[in-house]
C-alpha cells in the first residue's frame, strides 16, 4: 500500500522557484505531489536573459528553462496564467482565481516582485509600461526607427531596455534622476565612461532631470514632460525605476511581512509548513534583486522541503550589465564605513578605469569599465574575505602581476622590451622614444616634437621622462614641473589644454581622460577644474557649487569667526538714498556689529551670520540691491570717479562708462578676483593705474590699461589700447576679459598672465585682429547669459539650505 | 544605539555638507557619495572653522579657513596631530540616521 504523497503548492513559476523545482525532483521525485500556479501564463524562463531578447541577440525559446516536458518528467501539475487569489493557512488550502480550492501540506511562495511606477499624473495612459515580463519586452520589439521612446530610470533595467532598443534602431532618450547612471553600483568616473558608450550608440541621456508629468492624447502617451518644462516625445514610455516585493498575497494571509516576506534561515516564514524564496522574500533586514542569493535561497528551500539542514547564507553581490559593447562590472561595496581607502587606476587612452576600495586589509569593493577581465578574481578577494596586505601595492593589476617582489618604477621601465607601447593615444613604443634621444633629443620637450609621445593626453609623460633618465642616466635632470596637486602629474597649463582639445566637458569627464588619482580631486584642483569647465563650456558645464570654496559657494564672505560679511553692489560706486536706508534697515535688523565702506567705494556688513544669510539678502532685493560679488573670484567693482557730471577737469562720463562696464561685467567668473577703475581724465582720482583693467578718460577717446596690481605685489598698468568710442572701449574690456578667461592658470591675475602671455600677444588678439576681437566679446556675452544674474536673488528664494538640517538641542531639554 | 532620523540624502548636495544642532554642538553631516554619508564635528580643532563649509573630496573634508584635511573614517588630520570627533550615522532607504546616544541624546525610552 503506497502512503498518499504530500502536497506541495508553489505560487509563481519564477526564477527562484525554478530552482527549487529542479533540486527538489533530482534529489526525489518522489517526494512531493507538486503544482505550480502562474500568473504568466507560461512556465519558468530565464528572465535576466529577457535584454537579449529584446536587443534580438536570442529568442524567447532560447530563454526557456523548463519547457512541457520537463514539467512532465518531473511529475509537476502546471497551472500557467492562473493567479492564487487567497489562502486560508489554518485549513491549509488555497483559493485559485477562478475559485478552486485546493488543499497543500506545504506552501512555497515565489511572486518575485513587481516594478515600482512612480504615480506621476498620465502614469496609468496607454503605453507607459514597466520592464519585467515578456509582454513588456514585446512591447519594446515593436518599436523601430520610426518610434520614439522615453526611459526613465538609469539603472541597470532601464539601461539594458534603453540599448536594447537602440540596437532596433529605436530613438531612445533616458531620464535619470541622479547626477550619473547607475549609481547604486557605480562611481561617477564609470558612471561617465558607461554614459560616453551608450552615448555613442545614439542614446540620449539626461542625468538629473526630474521627470513631472506624462502628457497624452486620445488616451495614448505622447511626452514626458520634465520639471524645467522640456517636453520629450515618445510612443512609448518605460518606467525602470525599481522594484518592490510583491508581498500582498502573503500580508492577506497573515504571514509577517516587513520589506518583503520575513523568512528565517531555513526559509521558513512565520506560519507553519509556509515557505518563500525569491525576490519577495526579506532575511535578516535585506531584500534582494539579483539571481545569485535566491539561486542559494532555492537550493535551502528545497533541503528544508527535504528535511535535511540547511542554512541561507548572504554574501556579496556582483553586477554585469548585459550591454553589448559596455564592459563593466561591479561588486561588493563601496558605501559608508570607517577606515576604508580606495585604489584607483585609469587608462584613458583604453577608456579604462578601475576602482578598488580596501578595508582592514580585505577588499571589500570593486568597479570597473572597459577592462573586466580580472573582475571575478577581485570578487573572489572579495566574498573569501583574503588578507591583501601582501599584494597591495600591485592589486589593481590583477591576478598576473602577484607573487614578485614590488618593483621600482626606472628598473620597470629599464625592463620593458622594445616594442613596449608607452604613449597609448599616438601609439609609440619604447624604441621610437629611445632611438629619439639617442637622436639628440634629450628633453621632453624634443621627444615630443620628434616622436609625438606623450603630445596628446599627456598621461604617459612620467613614462617618457623615465626613459629619458634610464637612457642618458645623470645627463637628464628630471623637471619640476609644478602640477596642478596630488591629483594629477598633469600642469594647469596641460589641463586646460586637454580640456579644450579633447573637449571635456564635466568633472568626471577630466577625471578620467585625464588620469587623476583620486576619485573626485582636492580642494585644490576641484575649484581650479570647475572654473576651467565653466569658461570654456558655458552651455554644456553646469557650475558646481561643491567644487568651490566656502566664499562662492556661500555669496558670502566668510569672518574668522564663521560669521559672513554682505556687500551689495553699488554700480559704478553710485547710490541713493533709498538703498542707504535699505542697508541701513538690514544693518539693524540683523544686529550688523560692523559696517564699513570699502576701498572699491562699497558699503560691506561685517558679522552676520550664515543662517540669515538668505533674508538679509532677500531684504536688501527688495531695495533693488543684488550680490555686490565682493567674495568672487571674478568681477568685483568698477571703481568711478565724478567725471564731466560734476567736475571740471572731467574729459569724459567716467561715472557713466563705468556703471555701463560695470553692468556689462557682473556675475562673471575669471581665474582670480577682476577689479576695474575709470577715471575722468590723467589726475586719476579712481586710481584707475593699479587697478587690474584701468580706463582713463582723455579728451580724444579711452587709455585701456591692464596688469596693475595693489596687494602684495603693487604694479602700474601697461597701456593696451586707445579707442575713440565708450562702444569701443566696453568690447575691448568684454574681449580681454575673455582671453584672460579662456588662457589664465586659475588663481593668476591679470598681472601674471600677462607676464607669461606677453602685452604683444594680448595686443595681437584684441588690438590688432578685429574679427577675433568681436569673437572673444561674442563669447563672453554668450557666458554672460548665463551668469549675469543675481545669485543672492536665487538662493533666497530657498532659504533651506542655509539652516541646519535638523535641530536635535531642543528635545534633549526635555 | 538611538537611531534619529534627521532628514533625506537629498537634502545635502553630493560633495557638499550640511551641520545638524545638537546637545555635543553642531555635527556636520557630510556626502560623499551618491548613498554615503559620514557624521563628525564640524569644528575644526585648528581655529574652529566650521568643517561643514569646507570642500569634500573622496572620503575626505578641507577645512575653510586654513586647509587641514580630515579623513571623515578615522577623523584624524592628514599630516598634524589632532582629530575631529566622528559619529555613528546610516541610511536606510534614503533617509539619513544619526546616532542620537552619541551625539548626547537620552534615549527617548
Ligand atoms: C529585464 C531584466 C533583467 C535582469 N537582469 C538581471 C541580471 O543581469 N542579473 C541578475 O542577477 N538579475 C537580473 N534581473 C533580476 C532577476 O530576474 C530577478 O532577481 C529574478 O527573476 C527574481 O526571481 P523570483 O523567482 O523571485 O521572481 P520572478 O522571476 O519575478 O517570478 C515570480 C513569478 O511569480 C508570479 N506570481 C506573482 N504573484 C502570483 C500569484 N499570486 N499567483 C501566481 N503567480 C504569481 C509572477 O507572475 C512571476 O512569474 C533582471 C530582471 C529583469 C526584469
Ligand atoms: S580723475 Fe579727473 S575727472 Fe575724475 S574726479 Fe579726478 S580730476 Fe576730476
Ligand atoms: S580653522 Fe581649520 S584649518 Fe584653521
Amino acid at each position: 500500500m503506497t502512503e498518499e504523497k504530500q502536497k506541495l503548492i508553489v505560487i509563481g513559476a519564477g526564477m527562484a522557484s525554478g530552482r527549487v523545482l529542479e533540486h527538489l525532483t533530482e534529489t526525489d521525485r518522489d517526494a512531493y505531489d507538486i503544482t505550480l500556479f502562474n500568473a504568466e501564463p507560461r512556465g519558468n524562463y530565464n528572465r535576466i536573459m529577457l535584454s537579449p531578447v529584446l536587443s534580438g541577440e536570442k529568442t524567447y525559446e532560447e530563454i526557456v528553462t523548463h519547457d512541457d516536458a520537463w514539467y512532465a518528467e518531473a511529475g509537476v501539475s502546471c497551472r500557467f496564467g492562473e493567479r492564487i487569489a487567497g489562502i486560508d493557512t489554518t485549513a491549509k488550502t488555497v483559493t485559485s482565481e477562478t475559485g478552486e480550492v485546493l488543499a497543500y501540506d506545504k506552501l512555497l511562495f515565489g511572486t518575485g516582485s513587481n516594478p515600482f511606477m512612480i504615480l506621476l499624473p498620465g502614469h496609468d495612459l496607454h503605453g507607459v509600461i514597466a520592464y519585467r515580463d515578456l509582454e513588456d519586452t514585446q512591447r519594446m520589439m515593436a518599436m523601430g526607427p520610426d518610434n520614439k521612446v522615453v526611459v526613465i530610470g538609469g539603472g541597470l533595467l532601464g539601461l539594458e531596455a534603453a540599448a536594447g532598443m537602440a540596437a532596433r534602431g529605436v530613438d531612445v532618450t533616458v531620464v535619470h534622476i541622479m547626477g550619473h547612471l547607475m549609481e547604486r553600483q557605480l562611481d561617477e568616473a564609470a558612471g561617465y565612461l558607461l554614459r560616453k558608450s551608450l552615448e555613442e550608440k545614439g542614446i540620449t541621456i539626461l542625468c538629473g532631470a526630474n521627470s513631472k508629468e506624462i502628457l497624452g492624447g486620445d488616451g495614448r502617451v505622447r511626452a514626458l514632460m520634465l520639471d524645467d518644462g522640456t517636453e520629450l516625445p515618445c510612443d512609448l514610455l518605460v518606467m525602470a525605476v525599481g522594484i518592490r516585493p510583491n508581498v500582498a498575497l502573503a500580508q492577506d494571509a497573515g504571514l509577517a511581512v516587513g520589506r518583503g516576506i520575513h523568512v528565517d534561515d531555513q526559509m521558513l516564514t512565520s506560519v507553519e509548513d509556509v515557505l518563500a524564496v525569491g525576490e519577495c522574500v526579506e532575511h535578516d533586514g535585506a531584500v534582494f534583486g539579483l539571481v545569485a542569493p535566491l539561486y542559494d535561497q532555492a537550493k535551502v528551500a528545497a533541503q528544508t522541503l527535504l528535511g535535511e539542514e540547511a542554512a541561507f547564507v548572504q554574501k556579496s553581490l556582483s553586477t554585469k550589465l548585459k550591454v553589448t559593447g559596455c564592459d563593466l562590472f561591479s561588486a561588493g561595496d563601496f558605501a559608508e564605513g570607517e577606515g576604508r581607502e580606495d585604489i584607483v587606476f585609469r587608462d584613458p587612452s583604453r577608456g579604462v578605469y578601475k576602482r578598488l576600495v580596501i578595508e582592514d586589509d580585505k577588499l571589500v569593493g570593486a568597479v570597473m569599465y572597459g577592462d573586466t577581465a580580472d573582475g571575478n578574481w577581485f570578487f573572489g578577494l572579495i566574498k573569501d574575505g583574503t588578507d591583501i596586505s601582501e599584494m597591495r601595492e600591485t592589486l589593481i593589476f590583477g591576478p598576473a602581476y602577484q607573487g614578485g617582489s614590488p618593483v621600482d618604477p626606472l628598473s620597470a621601465v629599464a625592463a620593458l622590451p622594445p616594442e613596449a607601447e608607452i604613449c597609448g593615444c599616438s601609439g609609440i613604443c619604447k624604441s621610437t622614444i629611445t632611438d629619439a634621444i639617442a637622436g639628440g633629443a634629450t628633453d621632453l620637450g624634443a621627444v615630443r616634437a620628434t616622436t609625438k609621445a606623450s603630445a596628446s593626453c599627456g598621461t604617459c609623460t612620467g613614462l617618457v621622462e623615465q626613459l629619458l633618465q634610464v637612457t642618458l642616466g645623470d645627463d637628464f635632470q628630471m623637471p619640476a614641473a609644478q602640477s596642478v596637486c596630488g591629483c594629477t602629474d598633469l600642469t594647469h597649463e596641460d589641463v586646460r589644454r586637454l580640456i579644450k582639445s579633447q573637449e571635456l566637458k564635466s568633472q568626471p569627464a577630466v577625471w578620467q581622460e585625464l588620469g587623476w588619482t583620486t576619485p573626485n580631486g582636492c580642494h585644490v584642483c576641484r575649484p581650479a577644474v570647475n572654473f576651467y569647465l565653466l569658461a570654456d563650456w558655458p552651455l554644456e558645464y553646469r557650475d558646481d557649487p561643491q567644487s568651490r570654496f566656502v566664499n562662492e559657494r556661500k555669496h558670502a564672505n566668510i569672518q574668522k569667526d564663521g560669521t559672513f560679511s554682505v556687500v551689495p553692489r553699488m554700480w559704478g560706486g553710485i547710490t541713493n538714498p533709498d538703498e542707504l536706508r535699505a542697508i541701513a534697515d538690514a544693518a539693524e535688523k540683523y544686529d550688523v556689529p560692523t559696517v564699513k565702506v570699502t576701498g572699491g567705494q562699497r558699503i560691506d556688513l561685517l558679522g552676520v551670520k550664515g543662517e540669515d544669510l538668505p533674508y538679509i539678502w532677500a531684504d536688501l532685493n527688495k531695495a533693488g540691491l543684488v550680490s555686490g560679488h565682493a567674495y568672487s573670484k571674478g568681477l568685483r567693482t568698477v571703481k568711478t570717479c565724478v567725471g564731466t557730471d560734476h567736475c571740471r577737469f572731467g574729459t569724459q562720463d567716467s561715472t557713466g562708462l563705468g556703471i555701463k562696464l560695470e553692468k556689462v561685467l557682473w556675475g562673471s567668473w575669471t581665474p582670480h578676483k577682476l577689479k576695474l577703475a575709470v577715471s575722468g581724465c590723467p589726475r586719476n582720482c579712481a586710481e584707475a593705474t593699479c587697478k587690474d583693467i584701468g580706463v582713463v578718460c582723455v579728451d580724444s577717446g579711452y587709455q585701456i590699461s591692464i596688469g596693475g596690481a595693489a596687494g602684495m605685489d603693487v604694479k602700474e598698468t601697461e597701456l593696451l589700447v586707445q579707442v575713440p568710442t565708450e562702444e569701443e572701449a566696453i568690447e575691448v574690456i568684454m574681449a580681454v576679459t575673455q582671453a584672460y578667461r579662456e588662457g589664465a592658470k586659475y588663481l593668476d591675475r591679470i598681472y601674471k598672465w600677462l607676464a607669461k602671455v606677453g602685452m604683444e600677444w594680448v595686443k595681437a588678439q584684441v588690438v590688432e585682429d578685429l574679427d577675433n576681437r568681436r569673437a572673444l566679446a561674442e563669447r563672453f556675452e554668450l557666458s554672460q547669459s548665463i551668469y549675469r544674474k543675481d545669485p543672492w536673488a536665487e538662493r533666497a528664494k530657498e532659504p533651506a539650505p542655509f539652516a541646519p538640517l535638523a535641530n536635535l538641542e531642543l528635545e534633549a531639554a526635555e | 544605539m538611538s537611531w534619529i532620523d534627521i532628514g533625506h540624502i537629498d537634502d545635502i548636495p553630493l560633495r557638499g555638507a550640511r551641520v545638524v544642532k545638537t546637545p555635543v554642538g553642531c555635527v556636520g553631516l557630510f556626502r560623499t557619495g551618491e548613498a554615503e554619508v559620514f557624521a563628525a564635528s564640524n569644528s575644526c580643532p585648528h581655529k574652529g572653522g566650521p568643517l561643514s563649509e569646507g570642500i569634500v573630496h573622496g572620503q575626505k573634508v578641507t577645512c575653510p579657513l586654513h586647509n587641514w584635511v580630515f579623513d571623515l573614517n578615522s577623523g584624524e588630520a592628514l599630516g598634524e596631530d589632532a582629530r575631529i570627533a566622528i559619529y555613528p550615522v546610516r541610511l536606510d532607504a534614503g533617509r539619513i540616521l544619526l546616532d542620537g546616544a552619541a551625539v548626547g541624546k537620552r534615549s527617548a525610552a
